[in-house]
């Protein structure tokens, strides 16, 4: 039906790679922030709140840019990682994937943060009560309960990992291959003189992917309620 | 088998209340706010007392003078609330073996099988509690408690959100635990009625403090 050429599909699964590595690797540091955040009361959460939700309301420029002052090769914490560990940002596709990850973090961590909060403590407390020490009683009893919001969070970061465009392309740029994902790829066909069929295509499929991720998302909630009602 | 000697302030209302029992089922009575809930859960670890001693079995759970606290977890209790909290993610067979998990016991099949037949839930086991009725809820939790082997049971007011009805159908299975399982209890209520039926012994608080103390004829 969607003729799809290769440099297009290139594109898509690369996204779907950048999208897929930033989602689990942004996955546990959310759970842990969002329980901090549902949990834990200490000095100067409200910024940590705050500079959580930054990605979310800078320009994604700016976001990109300060990626690239960071983590680029001459950054503070980019230099250390390239001499130290051999592990590379800049234009390349984990850097995209840094970005993506960075820029879907609120996202992500929100609904995680709402299930955890709508857990009843009673219940672990009850836990205890029954010998389970404190982190037995978080994998037993909240995250397992908080599973459908995490998976949920995981959701709608990912929709917005895979259509994320302004950060990346300020950070990693716009290398066919290496860091081309689709919204950029887009961008680019949009400016060439006969790309608009190839840009339309991959319209479609940006749009595919996130009806299927909300509609998913969507999905994850309704089961959330289900599992704390206890059916 | 527990001796408790504490303080608590909490707001306006002053708690302090010194007893000891060796009772199979010690009553704490007293109308609602006289300190009773802030007790158990002193008991059980939940609450801190600000000064004072608590002593379970021999072992000191609480002592400010020297510092110490055995967290909740640690202190071997089991604890019957008045809404059951029943872990909803587990059906009734993985609500019960709960503690024994979390205490990594070795199964029990002939402890198990003696609590499901007392407590007369073995139809129950595949069931979320999403499905069971208030008093069925109940019995389950009372189950649950009893199987995480604790060296004392605490119930808080565990029938008071019943109605009649569904105490009556309770209160036979709590005589039965009282006389079979061989767990010290506590437990506390705000009916006479109920104890009278159940306490061997009774602390009457009024107003954070003791006001009398021993059989169960002090409740008349």
């Amino acid at each position: 039906m969607l003729d799809i050429s290769p440099a297009e599909w290139t594109a898509i699964l690369l996204s779907l790679r950048v999208a897929i590595i930033a989602t689990l690797v942004a996955t546990p540091f959310g759970i842990a922030l969002a329980w901090l955040l549902a949990r834990r009361d200490f000095w100067g959460k409200s910024v940590l709140d705050a500079v959580v939700h930054l990605p979310l309301v800078l320009p994604p420029v700016v976001t990109g840019y300060l990626l690239l002052l960071t983590f680029g090769r001459r950054g503070l914490v980019g230099g250390f990682l390239a001499d130290h560990l051999g592990i590379v940002f800049a234009f390349r596709w984990t850097g995209a994937a840094l970005a993506c990850g960075v820029m879907s973090f609120p996202l992500l961590v929100r609904p995680m943060r709402l299930s955890i909060e709508a857990i009843d403590r009673r219940l672990e407390q009850a836990a205890e009560t029954l010998g389970a020490a404190p982190f037995k009683v978080f994998f037993t009893v909240t995250l397992p309960l908080a599973l459908p919001g995490v998976l949920a969070g995981m959701v709608l970061g990912f929709a917005k990992a895979i259509g994320e465009f302004g950060a990346t392309i300020t950070f990693v740029s716009n290398i066919p291959g290496e860091t081309q994902t689709i919204s950029s790829a887009i961008y680019s066909l949009i400016q060439t003189p006969d790309g608009d069929a190839a840009a339309g295509r991959l319209v479609i499929v940006s749009i595919v992917l996130a009806l299927g991720a909300l509609i998913a998302a969507e999905w994850f909630a309704h089961r959330a309620t289900q599992r704390l009602h206890g059916n | 088998m527990l001796r408790v000697d504490v303080e608590k302030q909490l707001g306006e209302f002053s708690l302090h209340a010194t007893f000891s029992s060796e009772g199979r089922v010690t009553g704490l009575f007293g109308a609602s706010g006289a300190g009773k809930s802030s007790l158990i859960n002193m008991i059980a670890g939940l609450l801190r007392p600000d000064r004072g001693t608590i002593v379970i079995d021999g072992e000191t759970v609480d002592d400010t003078a020297s510092g110490i606290h055995v967290p909740t977890w640690r202190r071997r209790i089991g604890y019957v609330f008045q809404d059951a909290r029943l872990f909803p993610h587990l059906n009734v067979a993985q609500n019960l073996d709960y503690g024994r998990r979390m205490n990594r016991l070795a199964p029990d099949a002939a402890q198990r099988a003696r609590v499901v037949e007392l407590l007369d839930i073995g139809a129950l086991l595949d069931r979320r509690p999403g499905k069971l009725s208030g008093g069925e809820r109940q019995r389950v939790a009372l189950g649950r408690a009893l199987l995480s082997k604790p060296r004392l049971l605490l119930l808080d007011e565990p029938l008071g959100a019943l109605d009649e009805a569904r105490k009556l159908e309770i209160l036979p299975y709590l005589v039965r635990l009282r006389d079979e399982a061989n767990v010290p209890m506590v437990y506390v209520s705000h009916d006479a009625a109920e104890l009278r039926q159940l306490a061997t012994q009774i602390v009457m608080l009024r107003q954070g403090r003791v006001t009398s103390f021993g059989g169960v004829k002090v409740l008349t």
